[in-house]
């Protein structure tokens, strides 16, 4: 691996460090191997891989929603604003400010939008619920248009809406989201990133995002990690990453020369890592 | 024209009476999807604690009825906490088993106290007689009992629809992940529904008890007659288990009225409503107000 200049730590203070975390379903499956991963406050971290990774595993490990799946941490430690959170319950995690958007969405389908908004709000001691409410409309102006509509009728693109906007009702310090694009048509994928870099910007919520689609993600975030089998094999800033010519071939879709990518290549690839 | 009125009214109220029981089933099944065969006994045990807080202690009614309904709802509070906590996840066939034993054990209990057998009725607080309003006859007791199932229905719409709280049971109903990410304890949640169930459980036996006295098969036979409800209503659904609840001790009352003296044995009461339960189940299969999946074309 090439030297990397940039550390997480020069964008901003450490809200979030994982050190060396190995995760456990059902007490036999291993599905994370010393994982470590830093999140800056204040920034969007991106977490890229291929299917089964292991990175929707690391979310889960943060946000505590491990537990109802019976899996566990039985290595290492996740620490958030220097305390250990690691096998704690959801809802305590939540109070504490970090808040999951799931993959697939998962809007409450027989609630109105409103109503899937309103959930957000039940951990919160100082929820003035209109204002709270008109926050998220000013983020998402089409939630208030089919704020009465069962959430199940609504498209994608707005239980995608629906499904940060009650998360960020929390008021979390530190949101995660889910694969954000999985289904979506792409003009929905750039608006719901680009409302993601608002919300960051204007409310200095931190961000750390898992996605497939490496490109948009990278198109938001300030720094990068890439997961491979239950393992970080490269991490990097924005521009690191989008240089790096491994990246560029397997996650961004460009090869090498200028050519289409191959698979013969997909598995010398393959080959190389298991080595590293 | 007034007999028929006479049997509509009085199966309004009988049917409230259902639609109360019916309404702590529904709070159960809806939060975590187990279907409730002790619901009988909680009626039971929720009349009988109101009795022998009147009775025993020298309460009065109101009192006697407060204390016996914070009392069955920690005892929903504690079954859920003792036997079906353990229960998560588990086989719904393990936690019908159980709930099934739960009934048998609360039986048991009861049968140990001077209340498992005779009759009992509460110490008279309301005057004698009533009012007559287009020639029906309506008892104070009947008033009273229309007066206090209706408050308690309006308060849990109220606190289904407009509290966070509530937002955050239906939600757990749901997706139980998706509200657990928003740190909602769906594990308090079942808690709650169980001492909800408890509370409801026991305004019903009160409000029988206050109309036609106590006794212990009839109270609990009142638990038996929340299915038909539930499955008219559609098992999940708040509003069906009221509507449900008031068509099924209407049918039962016209039934009684008016088909009896054309059979021999009379008992139609007990079939009738089920004959229509089946009429509907044939058109709407999950009910008339029970939730359908959400399909997105």
């Amino acid at each position: 691996m090439s030297l990397n200049p940039t550390r997480p730590e020069d964008l901003g203070p450490i809200l979030l460090l994982v050190n060396n975390i190995e995760v456990v379903y059902h007490d036999i499956i291993q599905v994370l191997r010393g994982v470590s991963l830093k999140v800056p406050e204040g920034r969007i971290t991106a977490l890229l891989g291929p299917n089964g990774a292991g990175k929707t595993t690391t979310l889960r490990a943060i946000s505590g929603l491990l537990i109802p799946e019976d899996g566990e941490v039985v290595r290492g430690e996740i620490l958030y604003q220097g305390k250990p959170i690691h096998n704690r319950p959801p809802e305590e995690i939540v109070r504490m400010g970090i808040v999951q958007v799931l993959e697939g969405r998962r809007v409450f389908k027989h609630l109105t939008v409103e109503e899937n908004l309103r959930v957000g709000t039940l951990t919160r001691k100082d929820s003035h619920l209109k204002e709270d409410l008109e926050r998220i409309y000013h983020y998402f102006p089409r939630l208030f248009e089919l704020r009465h509509r069962l959430a199940g009728y609504c498209s994608g693109g707005e239980q995608q809406m629906i499904a940060i906007g009650r998360a960020l009702l929390a008021k979390p310090r530190l949101l995660l989201l889910d694969e954000p694009s999985l289904g979506l048509a792409p003009l929905l994928v750039r608006e719901i990133f680009d409302i993601v870099a608002r919300v960051n910007a204007e409310e200095g919520v931190t961000v750390l995002v898992v996605e497939q689609n490496a490109r948009v993600a990278l198109s938001i975030a300030h720094y990068g990690y890439i997961m491979e089998t239950g393992r970080i094999v490269l991490e990097g800033d924005r521009d690191y990453l989008l240089e790096n010519p491994d990246v560029q071939e397997f996650y961004l879709g460009v090869a090498k020369g200028g050519g289409r990518k191959s698979f013969k290549e997909v598995k010398a690839y393959k080959r190389r890592k298991r080595f590293m | 024209m007034s007999f028929l009125l006479q049997l509509l009214f009085s199966g309004i109220v009988l049917g409230l009476v259902y639609a109360l029981a019916a309404l702590g089933f529904v709070l159960i099944y809806k939060a975590s999807r187990v279907v409730n065969f002790a619901q009988g006994q909680f009626i039971a045990i929720g009349a009988f604690l109101a009795y022998w807080a009147m009775v025993s202690l020298g309460a009065p009614f109101l009192l006697a009825a407060a204390l016996a309904l914070a009392l069955t709802a920690l005892l929903g509070f504690g079954v859920e906490r003792v036997f079906l906590k353990r229960l998560v996840g588990q086989p719904i066939i393990s936690v019908i088993m159980a709930t099934i034993g739960l009934a048998s054990l609360l039986d048991g209990l009861i049968h140990l106290t001077p209340y498992g057998a005779g009759n009992f009725s509460y110490p008279s607080f309301l005057p004698a007689g009533g009012v007559t309003l287009l020639g029906v006859q309506i008892s104070y007791a009947q008033l009273l009992a229309m007066g206090f199932t209706l408050l308690f229905l309006l308060a849990f719409t109220w606190f289904f629809q407009r509290s966070t709280l509530g937002v955050a049971m239906r939600s757990v109903a749901d997706d139980q992940m998706a509200a657990m990410s928003l740190g909602v304890s769906v594990e308090k949640v079942f808690a709650l529904a169980w001492a909800a169930a408890g509370l409801t459980a026991a305004a019903a036996g009160i409000v029988v008890g206050t109309i036609s006295g106590l006794n212990l098969d009839g109270l609990v036979h009142i638990g038996l007659r929340v299915f038909p409800v539930v499955i008219l209503g559609g098992l999940d659904s708040i509003p069906g288990a009221v509507v449900a609840g008031i068509l099924i001790g209407v049918l039962e009352n016209l039934a009684a009225g008016f088909l009896d003296p054309f059979i021999p044995g009379g008992g139609t009461r007990d079939v009738f409503p089920f004959l229509v339960l089946l009429l509907v189940l044939w058109f709407k299969p999950h009910g008339l107000f029970g939730t359908e999946e959400i399909e997105r074309v």
